[in-house]
């Protein structure tokens, strides 16, 4: 549900006859209506944070990069990511073939908790952690004892950015590999393959293009995470503070370039996460064109 | 499968029972009532979370649905572009369209300035946070939406247009109905996600305690204050609204699919 769509392959429009149209001007109102609304919605603030990133100049716009705290927000943010993806991938490829290729009891129960982060308020996610992690939470005292840190620290950190990110590599996978269903695995099967060999050479290369969107997906979302991210740092600046997190501190410092010149990197990977789902949706419609063709045009 | 258990076990099942058995244990009953049900100022910040999050996801219903019908019915330069665009806020993070939204909303903003000689506030007031909720629902309507008008039958349309209705009538009629459940289930996935949304608003709300500040907010300022007991009693709140979203939506889609067969 939430937070992923399926990506959708190109269709061609159907044709429409005079019955079924609308006149012109009601049209192009409308036309503009659409375009008024996703320019003030989305292209404005995207202008506005590029024009607001650069106005003081190329130079301060390194600057902002170049400052201790703003090179440790980008380091913590990459460690975060290079965790959480890795390990959400994992889980959505284990998830997703669960889900596809067995029959179980509890299957819905299974696809409800995959679904619960985009359920659940990221501040609530975080809620989560400081109860079991916390001083005052469950597992407290005795992490306090063994001199553990979790909260307030890199651990927990990462821990809310996975639990905030785990649907979307899943979520991309289950639909996809439900509608190739799993003829060619038992193909590969019979014909002597064993179960590494039939998931490397007939499964990861049909949900390929599914894996890169929802791993890019997860990766633009693990590095923009703010909320959850928010109620387990602590914001120690240096320390605990991620980009998100840098550019909440700077832009309540009225640092607004440098806020801009951080906030510009996370918008540019937004833009290319955008431009990867293009990629693919063209690809798999490629793919499923040649597919339809090979078969002699049987479905279209 | 094994490993698919564990993870989600260690990640989200010990974490939840943790919520619970800290709500079971250590909040009385009488103390969670009074902390989350009759508190004034969490009172005040649910009425402002939901409302704001209907009235912006209203707005998506409204909207997101042009955007859809225009995107799926008309040609026009540009609307790959646009096309694409949609899912922007799936992929931006919420605290850059809540500086920028901030920005553009401000007195001297872009915006901002042709807003003020009107008397119209709209950065650190209501309208504010609705116009943030409003962008990060956006996609949600527009995505569902889209594949039902793609998938409706123009035959349908013809027949209804032979026997005499007009346009207007066609479309609320025969049209409308059609992709009426899709319509509502892309209203409550945007409605869902506004309600837990934190990232953008609170940039552009001013978070003024009973006026502007939404539920996951309070949840936050509690847990600052070290106050375990009030930050789980709003949070149990919350979480058992995104538990009954996440079952009406599922609802909404089982009708959607049984419309669309």
């Amino acid at each position: 549900m939430a937070g992923s769509v399926a990506l959708r392959t190109a269709a061609s429009p159907p044709v429409r006859r005079a019955a079924n149209t609308e006149p012109a001007w009601v049209r192009w109102a409308l036309i503009a209506v659409a375009v008024a609304f996703l320019t003030l919605l989305l292209f404005m603030p995207l202008i506005l944070v590029f024009v607001y990133a650069f106005r003081e100049g190329v130079l301060e716009y390194i600057a902002a990069f170049l400052h201790p705290d703003g090179q440790s927000a980008v380091v913590l943010t990459l460690i975060a990511a290079a965790v959480s993806v890795p390990l959400n991938t994992a889980f959505g490829i284990a998830a997703a073939w669960a889900i596809a290729r067995f029959e179980f009891r509890g299957k819905n129960v299974l696809i409800t908790l995959i679904d619960m982060p985009f359920a659940i308020s990221p501040v609530i996610a975080g809620l989560l952690f400081v109860i079991v992690f916390g001083a005052n939470g469950w597992l407290g005292p005795w992490l306090i004892e063994h001199d553990i840190r979790i909260i307030f620290a890199t651990p927990g950190i990462i821990l809310a950015t996975t639990f905030v990110t785990f649907p979307f590599v899943a979520r991309e996978l289950i639909p996809l590999m439900q509608a190739q269903g799993s003829d060619e695995e038992y193909a590969a099967l019979t014909l002597g393959a064993s179960g590494w060999q039939v998931f490397r050479r007939v499964t990861l290369p049909n949900i390929k293009w599914g894996l890169l969107y929802g791993m890019v997906l997860c990766n633009a979302r693990a590095m923009g995470e703010f909320g959850a991210v928010s109620v387990v740092s602590g914001h120690i600046r240096g320390l605990t503070n991620t980009v998100p997190l840098h550019i909440e501190v700077l832009y309540n410092d009225y640092q607004t370039t440098a806020a801009f010149a951080m906030a510009s990197l996370l918008a540019a990977l937004a833009l290319v996460t955008l431009a990867v789902k293009l990629v693919v949706e063209w690809k798999a419609g490629r793919d499923h064109a040649r597919a339809v063709r090979d078969m002699g045009g049987g479905e279209a | 499968m094994g490993f698919t258990l564990a993870y989600l076990g260690l990640l989200v099942l010990i974490p939840l029972a943790g919520l619970i058995l800290f709500t079971g244990s250590r909040i009385t009953l009488a103390e969670f009532w009074a902390r989350a049900i009759a508190d004034p100022r969490a009172l005040a910040a649910y009425r402002l979370s939901f409302g704001a999050s209907f009235i912006a996801a209203a707005l998506n219903g409204v909207f997101g649905f042009i955007v859809a019908w225009v995107l799926v019915r008309y040609p026009f330069p540009g609307k790959r572009l646009l096309d694409a665009m949609v899912d922007l806020p799936f992929a931006l993070p919420t605290a850059v369209s809540g500086i920028a939204l901030t920005t553009l909303f401000v007195r001297t903003g872009w915006i901002g300035r042709w807003l003020e000689p009107l008397g119209i506030q709209v950065a650190f007031a209501r309208p504010g946070i609705v116009v943030a909720l409003t962008l990060i629902g956006m996609p949600f309507v527009v995505r569902t939406v889209q594949p039902a008008l793609e998938d409706l039958d123009g035959e349908i349309e013809e027949a209804s247009a032979s026997l005499g209705a007009n346009r207007l009538q066609t479309f609320w009629r025969v049209i409308l109905p059609s992709v009426l459940p899709s319509l509502l289930t892309g209203f409550a996935l945007a409605f869902a996600r506004a309600i837990g949304e934190f990232g953008s608003v609170f940039f552009i709300a001013g978070n003024m305690p009973y006026r502007t500040e939404i539920a996951p907010l309070l949840i936050l300022i509690r847990l600052e204050q070290f106050d375990y007991v009030g930050a789980t009693a709003i949070g149990v709140v919350m979480l058992l609204a995104g538990f009954a979203f996440l079952l009406i939506i599922n609802m909404l889609q089982a009708w959607s699919r049984r419309h669309q067969r």
